[in-house]
């Protein structure tokens, strides 16, 4: 019944998307007040019909009905309930219908939070987003039905893939594709404004705490993403430049992008085309990786099972989506105008200086994933392209971008001075180039990959604290005024410095102890004795492991405690599992991991200190912070009263913005 | 570039990606070339796998068109593709076909052929799977046809089905045989 | 399955029980698995750059693969007797082509792969130039005045921006 109830609900959100992605944007083309009036309400019921989808496939896996296909292929009795719950995504078919769920609830957001939007703008908004589920709705009900039936039912599943069995796995997908569709809400903005042909500061506006969210949601799924291959893999790997890793990292590039452009169309008018191309690559790179990860096209270790027709839908989607936004930027993007002069050195240049390089970043990355596939189509033969080139490449084309965020914030808008910039630089220049060279001196060893990484950590750092410094003045009750999309951007900037100290360090200074351990043997790394006490068996819910016993000792006297790796095996599926045992701190991690059995009864040990390894995440989760304080921004919560302007300006009625128009410059 | 044109340069560069991801879903990525194709097939030597033959050296089978196929008793593919090397063996003019026992045992290696037929001229045993790693072979099963002069002419990834040996292998025997 | 489960319990309890049977032993510094933990180095970050044929995109080193097993002790024994990494890496790509290797070789075929960043920059280096040429500042209007000059810093510098440069 509950099966039979989800794909009935999914059948009718198709047709209530279909509505959605007609009516309203024929409405607002004929001016027609009823028909773009119907754009809520259906997003709404879209949502609704949605949900219930999604919670009856939730519903089929907490109550273990192996009727259901998907529930037998990826669930078992035995599995702990949180895992039958993140089952429901743990599949092609299931994660598809949590993309189209979030899609959904996104739209939904919108619809309830735009009051203050004109409503043609609202229709077309929500008219688009009601296309794109159109389409993958189509996808799942033809290709993709989470709720087919299994007759006569299986006696039992077979069980979620120990891999995901993680809480790490649980939250890392959800995270990710509120992310990917995130930006989905930029693009409809982007593509309503290029159905109208209005382009007022109004839209960047408006575009802008939608956009930051998602960056925000995807900064953390890829941070999870990683953070759980380190802990889970084995080997305290956290970046492979896996296609399916890239797919993810390629809307961020852009993304991030996009905020910064959207800052400038937003303040300053200018930017405006770039900003509606970038909110349209950044949502068709979210879709690219859709395809990438479930066609086959690339070989990955995150790929789902694959299936050309799948593969194909996804593709003619694909065209339609990106293909139709893009066609309709080529024949409208020229009536976006171009407004807001400025200098050679001024903010803007600078921060159009920094999309260009985050942008060809964002080339480089897809050209090194896309160019095995190239070639072979063209019968030149098969080539890998993995992490060696992409670090060779990324790397010269990230540092200037980091460069850029120091010197960007403290350059004035329109027009800024080199004078001025280099007196306030001079000293966070100095100082940086003293840590670079200082600091690896200091930790033993001198190299240099690891004092162009400090030197990068230690500029964003000081020129952070020049910039707040700079905002203090007449005295340090200035800061209370600073806004707190200030204090976003700089905490998100501080924390790119994080991220760049904890790869820095752990690539810099890692040390690894491969040893062969009996009872008893101990061995020193990264100044601690750890030594091996033996192996026990332990019974898991759905798994028997061997949990190894290592007592750690820190060599200067001070910390004792014990730590545990295991083997796993999974009952079900027979798969063996490494968990290693993790001792986490502010400046290293300890990470000792079981690997096998002798014939001589010693077991192989791996042993590792990393330091500031944890900064890596730490650094991203504080960059998606400073995106959450943006976002909580005092003219996104508060409705501002409206100026009292003097006649001449009087004469301009106040649109839809929150406070009255800045004059974009005449072009 | 000139006017509106240039804001359609976005368009013309998805068209041209789409263009290669629809080539992309007819690839098969994982399926690795062969470098030797065209070049002398390596040289060895091995014992064979019936007590009291000489060892097995390829030189041997120069002046002959002959096949070269790697499969093992634990392979699930081989014993697909059997059936298909066994009735190629027996047609009248039939190219001699050798085996390459990779990586196998020789007791299990004997019971397998023992049991679904035999359609090796000769069996060299490649106990350690050096001798795969000199061909480039990846995986089990894999077949290989070489020339008179002892130069690879084709390697076929994964088991032979009958139809890949009647369009694939036979025109390719017949066309070196002369 | 459950054979397989049975052989696994087997195998941690013989390794308990020999692991208490070491016990008896005198405990000592663990020896490094590797015979030559410095050789072992150099396995590692050659075989990091090889890619697994028979994975689903894993390189040599880190994959438990039989393959990858055989390959990476083939690496090993080369190493030891004398051979260079680039010799190592030429027996890779004669045997399995350039697949094999996940720094794609700079040839006649990868030329736009290695190039293409540079060029994505020049490309858009070009047009920043085209950007910024169009949108120099104008010369500046007659300065605003009195309360209208008030207002617009007010305006202007809400939003913790600096307070506009009066011209």
């Amino acid at each position: 019944m509950i099966p039979e109830l989800g794909h009935f609900a999914l059948v009718l959100a198709l047709f209530v998307s279909l509505a959605l992605a007609v009516l309203p944007i024929v409405g607002a083309a004929r001016n027609d007040a009823a028909w773009m009036a119907l754009a809520r309400p259906a997003t709404q019921a879209l949502f609704g019909a949605i949900a219930v989808a999604f919670f009856c496939l939730m519903a089929s896996f907490v109550n273990n009905d192996f009727s259901v296909v998907n529930v037998a292929t990826n669930s078992n009795s035995e599995l702990p309930l949180p895992y039958r719950i993140a089952a429901t995504w743990g599949s092609h078919e299931g994660s598809m219908l949590l993309w189209v769920f979030m899609l959904s609830g996104w739209a939904c957001a919108v619809s309830l939070l735009s009051k203050r939007l004109p409503l043609p703008m609202v229709a077309r908004v929500l008219g688009v987003m009601g296309f794109v589920s159109v389409g993958f709705l189509l996808f799942i009900l033809l290709t993709s039905n989470p709720f087919q039936r299994l007759l006569p039912p299986a006696p039992d599943g077979r069980d979620l893939n120990p891999l995901l069995q993680d809480p790490g796995m649980v939250i890392h997908p959800p995270m990710l594709y509120m992310g990917y569709v995130g930006f989905a809400v930029a693009f409809a903005f982007a593509v309503a404004a290029l159905l109208s042909g209005r382009f007022d500061a109004a839209w960047a506006r408006w575009s802008r705490p939608w956009t930051t969210a998602a960056w925000v949601f995807l900064t953390i799924g890829i941070a999870l993403g990683s953070w759980w291959a380190y802990y889970e893999l084995g080997w305290g790997g956290w970046w492979f430049w896996d296609p399916v890793e890239n797919a993810s990292f390629m809307p961020w590039l852009a993304g991030t992008a996009l905020i910064h452009s959207l800052a400038v169309a937003e303040k300053r008018g200018a930017f405006k085309a770039w900003t509606v191309l970038l909110a349209i690559a950044a949502f068709s790179l979210s879709l690219l990786g859709t395809f990438l990860v479930r066609s086959g096209v690339l070989t990955s270790v995150h790929a789902f099972a694959t299936d050309p027709t799948r593969g194909s839908f996804i593709l003619i989607f694909l065209a339609i989506v990106i293909g139709g936004s893009l066609a309709l930027f080529g024949w409208r993007a020229s009536q976006v105008g171009f407004a807001g002069r400025f200098d050679k050195l001024s903010r803007e240049s600078l921060l159009l200086a920094n999309n260009v390089l985050l942008v060809a970043a964002c080339g480089a990355v897809m050209l090194g994933t896309l160019y095995p596939l190239a070639l072979d189509a063209f019968g030149l033969g098969k080539l890998s392209v993995g992490a060696p080139y992409f670090e060779a490449v990324f790397v010269p084309l990230m540092a200037p971008v980091v460069l850029l965020m120091g010197v960007g914030p403290l350059a004035r808008w329109k027009q800024a001075t080199v004078a001025e910039l280099a007196g306030r630089l001079k000293w966070p220049a100095l100082a940086s180039v003293v840590a670079a060279l200082a600091l690896p001196l200091a930790a033993g060893r001198f190299s240099p990959m690891v004092a162009l990484g400090l030197l990068l950590a230690a500029w964003v750092f000081t020129t952070s604290l020049v910039l707040v410094l700079q905002r203090a003045r007449p005295s340090f009750a200035q800061l209370r005024r600073q806004p707190r999309s200030f204090w976003g951007m700089v905490v998100a900037h501080v924390g790119v410095g994080l991220f760049i100290v904890g790869v820095t360090m752990v690539r810099g200074y890692e040390t690894e102890r491969d040893v062969k351990m009996g009872v008893g043997d101990s061995v020193p790394v990264g100044g601690y004795r750890f030594t091996f006490r033996g192996v026990q068996e332990v019974q898991g819910p759905n798994y028997v492991a061997g949990r190894g016993t290592l007592d750690v000792q820190s060599e200067g006297g001070g910390a004792v405690f014990q730590m545990f790796p295991e083997k796993r095996m999974y009952k079900v599926q027979g798969m063996p599992m490494t968990e290693a045992a993790i001792r986490s701190g502010l400046t290293r991690d300890l990470y000792v991991s079981l690997g096998e059995m002798l014939p001589d009864g010693t077991w192989t040990v791996r042993v590792y200190h990393k330091p500031f390894v944890d900064w890596i995440w730490g650094g991203a989760f504080i960059m998606a912070f400073g995106g959450l304080l943006a976002l909580s921004d005092r003219r996104y919560r508060v409705a501002v009263k409206a100026v009292e302007l003097p006649p001449p300006l009087a004469a301009e009625p106040p649109t839809a913005g929150k406070r009255p128009q800045q004059q974009p410059a005449a072009t | 570039m000139k006017g509106r044109a240039r804001f359609f340069v976005p368009l013309a560069a998805f068209v041209a990606l789409a263009a290669l991801l629809a080539v992309g879903l007819t690839l098969k990525p994982r399926e690795v070339p062969s470098p030797f194709i065209g070049k002398p097939a390596p040289a060895f030597t091995r014992p064979q796998l019936k007590t009291g033959q000489p060892d097995f050296d390829p030189a041997q089978m120069k002046g002959q068109v002959w096949v070269l196929n790697v499969w093992a008793s634990w392979c699930a593919p081989c014993r697909e593709e059997h059936p298909i090397l066994v009735a190629a063996a027996r047609q009248p003019g039939a190219v001699p076909i050798v085996g390459l026992n990779y990586k196998d045992e020789g007791r299990a290696a004997e019971d397998w052929l023992r049991r679904l037929g035999d359609p090796y001229q000769a069996v060299a045993v490649d106990r350690d799977g050096r001798v795969g790693i000199d061909y480039g072979v990846y995986g089990v099963p894999e077949t290989f046809v070489i020339d008179r002069d002892g130069i690879v002419r084709l390697k076929h990834i994964g088991p032979l089905t009958a139809e890949d040996w009647t369009r694939e292998v036979v025109p390719l025997l017949n066309k070196l045989k002369g | 399955m459950t054979r397989l489960l049975r052989h696994w319990l087997l195998i941690l309890l013989a390794g308990v029980a020999s692991t208490w049977l070491v016990t008896q032993a005198a405990a000592a510094d663990a020896p490094d698995v590797a015979a030559d933990p410095a050789l072992e180095a150099r396995v590692n970050a050659l075989t990091a750059e090889l890619r697994c044929l028979v994975c689903q995109n894993q390189s040599i080193a880190d994959s438990h693969a039989d393959l990858a097993v055989d390959l990476k002790n083939q690496v090993r024994e080369q190493l030891k007797s004398g051979r260079s990494e680039r010799e190592i890496i030429d027996y890779m790509t004669q045997r399995y082509g350039d697949f094999v290797l996940y720094r794609p070789p700079f040839k006649a075929t990868t030329l736009l792969l290695w190039l293409g960043p540079a060029l994505l920059l020049l490309i858009g280096g070009w047009l920043y130039w085209r950007s910024l040429k169009g949108s120099q500042a104008v010369a500046s209007a007659a300065p605003v005045q009195g309360a209208d000059a008030a207002l617009a810093e007010r305006l202007l510098g809400e939003e913790g921006d600096e307070p506009a440069r009066r011209r």
